[in-house]
């Protein structure tokens, strides 16, 4: 990591003298870089670009004739519209509530598997699994063997114990959809928060032990604030994945029952409803709540990397 | 008299890690077991845990049950995710070059380029995408869905790569050079060893999230180029006895992702956290 922080300097002491030879040897420099920056251009930022210019359009694909400029309407509809702001709420409420559990569930699981114990190895295979099976495999799993009334497998132990037969997906569709969701990102939280704690200094927790500070006080003291950051880290790149989310809510209920979140409410109000004007401002407005988001994981994620670079 | 029960507490934190990982894994372990039941009994309440075996379930997904066969949404799902990956590879490669091994100026900012087009919102793209796949007749075409996956996955590559390549000591790379060994040579013989496996566990990063994909594909794809997901779509509302074929389908189409993501188990939240954990 040495050279890295050095290399820049030797890097940009010749561009200083603006010679032909110098600027040809920037550009040679620059030149394995640019295919992969051209690309993501043209295929991330010029569609957006679109998206932005579109909202500003009454634009129904059924009547394509009837397109005109119409300002911020679509915004006003937007956020006037009951199911629109409805889906704003849901998003909301999906993502700080499975991004909340998941982080809880995950930290108390890395700190389980932070020890030696016989197995380890096994038990941190088994926890891995639930993130990487396909996301929509994972929620028919939910939706059909679990939560199914007649045959679910919830059901079929609760008839062990003479419990209720609810129909889970009816009776709490948004809390069904989160905790399939937690159950898939609760081992992404446990993988980070466990790196977090692989990462702490040994020595200064022996040396908080010799001065006779328990378990508890070194959670509290040492360990929390060392996976601070770690925390944020699990707790913006989650939200960022989970705002996102069209899987789980399209498999388990179909956006019903009260349950479309943002990306569900633009992919509806395009592809059923052909309301491009709408979906495109709809968008716009996800991609203005992910920039908030956004701007907090960039700084935390530098953070660390300087952190790194430095250490280094 | 201290270490009897330390000894006892140890053990019980052990079970209790044990504990949790068979109940996160338990879902799994029933679609596995359920869909070598047969149809009747995968529907039982209370579950049959004993109920013979059967393939059934898997021949009924294979299609030889009569029912539309699964192998053109899995061919279309590994060129979809291989192509891809390894265009993103090609491109990601150079880059990550440039950004660490002879820096460009201001390489910080470019690695942060990259990262912040990760956290725009696949929605916000979706609908020109659209409009620009129909007008020029690429809609439920594989190749559309390729460039689309690379452009998802170049990001992540490319900041992976960045710190994989940067553990590469530039004092090597400098004795190599002044010994007069050329750039490819250096590239082969110095740079490829050190940075291979991290690589290797870039690309099995980017293939499970190609393959998984849902959105892009469901939109874009219709009957040519339906996806492996896509294809899974089909089971969402229940049809009769069917619980054997899910789990069948299921577990078939995530076996590549649970085999890659144990492959690069040790590099996955490096990737999935975009290089800023090590």
């Amino acid at each position: 990591m040495t050279a890295t922080t050095t290399a820049p300097v030797a890097a940009s002491a010749p561009s200083g003298t603006r010679q032909p030879s110098a600027r040809l040897r920037a550009w040679v420099t620059r030149a394995p870089l640019l295919p992969a920056l051209v690309f993501m251009i043209i295929v991330t930022q010029l569609p957006f670009v679109a998206t932005l210019v579109i909202s500003f359009f009454d634009w129904n694909a059924l009547y394509p004739k009837a397109r005109h400029f119409t300002g911020l309407d679509n915004y006003r509809q937007v956020l006037t519209d009951g199911t629109l702001r409805h889906s704003v709420w849901t998003t909301v409420l999906l993502t700080v509530a499975v991004v909340l559990a998941s982080l809880v569930l995950g930290l108390l699981l890395a700190l389980l598997l932070d020890r030696p114990f016989r197995g380890r190895g096994l038990v941190r295979t088994l926890l891995i699994a639930p993130f990487l099976v396909v996301p929509v495999a994972a929620a028919l799993l939910w939706k059909h063997v679990l939560y199914n009334p007649e045959y679910g497998l919830f059901n079929g132990l609760l008839h062990y114990v003479g419990g209720p037969q609810p129909d889970w997906v009816s009776n709490t569709p948004l809390l069904a959809v989160e905790a399939s969701l937690v159950w898939q990102w609760t081992p992404f939280m446990m993988l980070i928060l466990l790196a977090g704690l692989q990462s702490r200094d040994p020595e200064q927790i022996e040396a908080a032990r010799v001065d006779g500070a328990g378990n508890w006080q070194i959670f509290v003291h040492l360990t929390l604030p060392h996976l601070r950051r770690y925390l944020e880290l699990g707790a913006l790149l989650g939200s960022i994945y989970i705002v996102q989310n069209f899987d789980a809510v399209f498999t388990i209920t179909s956006g019903g029952l009260g349950t479309a979140n943002l990306p569900y409410t633009v992919y509806q109000s395009f592809y059923q409803a052909h309301e491009n004007g709408l979906a495109s401002a709809a968008g716009v407005l996800v991609v203005i709540g992910s920039i908030v988001i956004a701007t907090f994981a960039l700084r935390v994620v530098s953070s660390l990397f300087r952190e790194e670079v430095s250490r280094a | 008299m201290s270490a009897a029960p330390s000894a006892v507490r140890r053990h019980g934190l052990g079970l209790l890690a044990w504990l949790a990982g068979i109940v996160f894994f338990l879902p799994i372990a029933w679609m596995a077991l359920t869909s070598f039941h047969s149809e009747a009994d995968a529907a039982t309440n209370p579950p049959s845990f004993t109920a013979p075996l059967t393939l059934d379930g898997y021949r009924e997904f294979f299609g030889t049950g009569g029912g539309a066969s699964p192998w053109p949404a899995l061919i279309n799902s590994a060129v979809a995710s291989v192509v891809s990956t390894l265009l993103v590879l090609l491109l990601a490669l150079p880059a990550a070059y440039a950004l660490s091994i002879r820096p460009v100026k201001k390489w910080t900012d470019v690695l942060f380029f990259f990262l912040s087009t990760k956290m725009l919102p696949a929605v916000a793209g979706l609908l020109p995408i659209y409009l620009f796949a129909k007008n020029a007749g690429l809609l439920d075409n594989i190749w559309l869905l390729v460039v689309l996956y690379t452009s998802m996955n170049l990001p992540i590559a490319v900041w992976m790569m960045q710190s994989f390549l940067a553990e590469v000591p530039v004092a090597v790379i400098e004795a190599a050079r002044v010994d007069g060994a050329r750039l490819p040579v250096i590239l082969a013989r110095v740079v490829a060893p050190i940075a291979l496996p991290g690589i290797a566990a870039t690309a099995l990063i980017c293939f499970i999230f190609s393959w998984n994909e849902l959105l892009f594909a469901r939109v874009l794809t219709g009957v040519v180029a339906e996806t492996a997901p896509v294809f899974l779509t089909g089971f969402i509302t229940s049809q009769g006895l069917f619980l054997a074929k899910v789990c069948a389908a299921s577990l078939v189409i995530s076996l590549p992702v649970l085999a890659a993501g144990f492959a690069a188990q040790d590099k996955l939240v490096q990737g999935l956290s975009l290089g800023a954990v090590k």
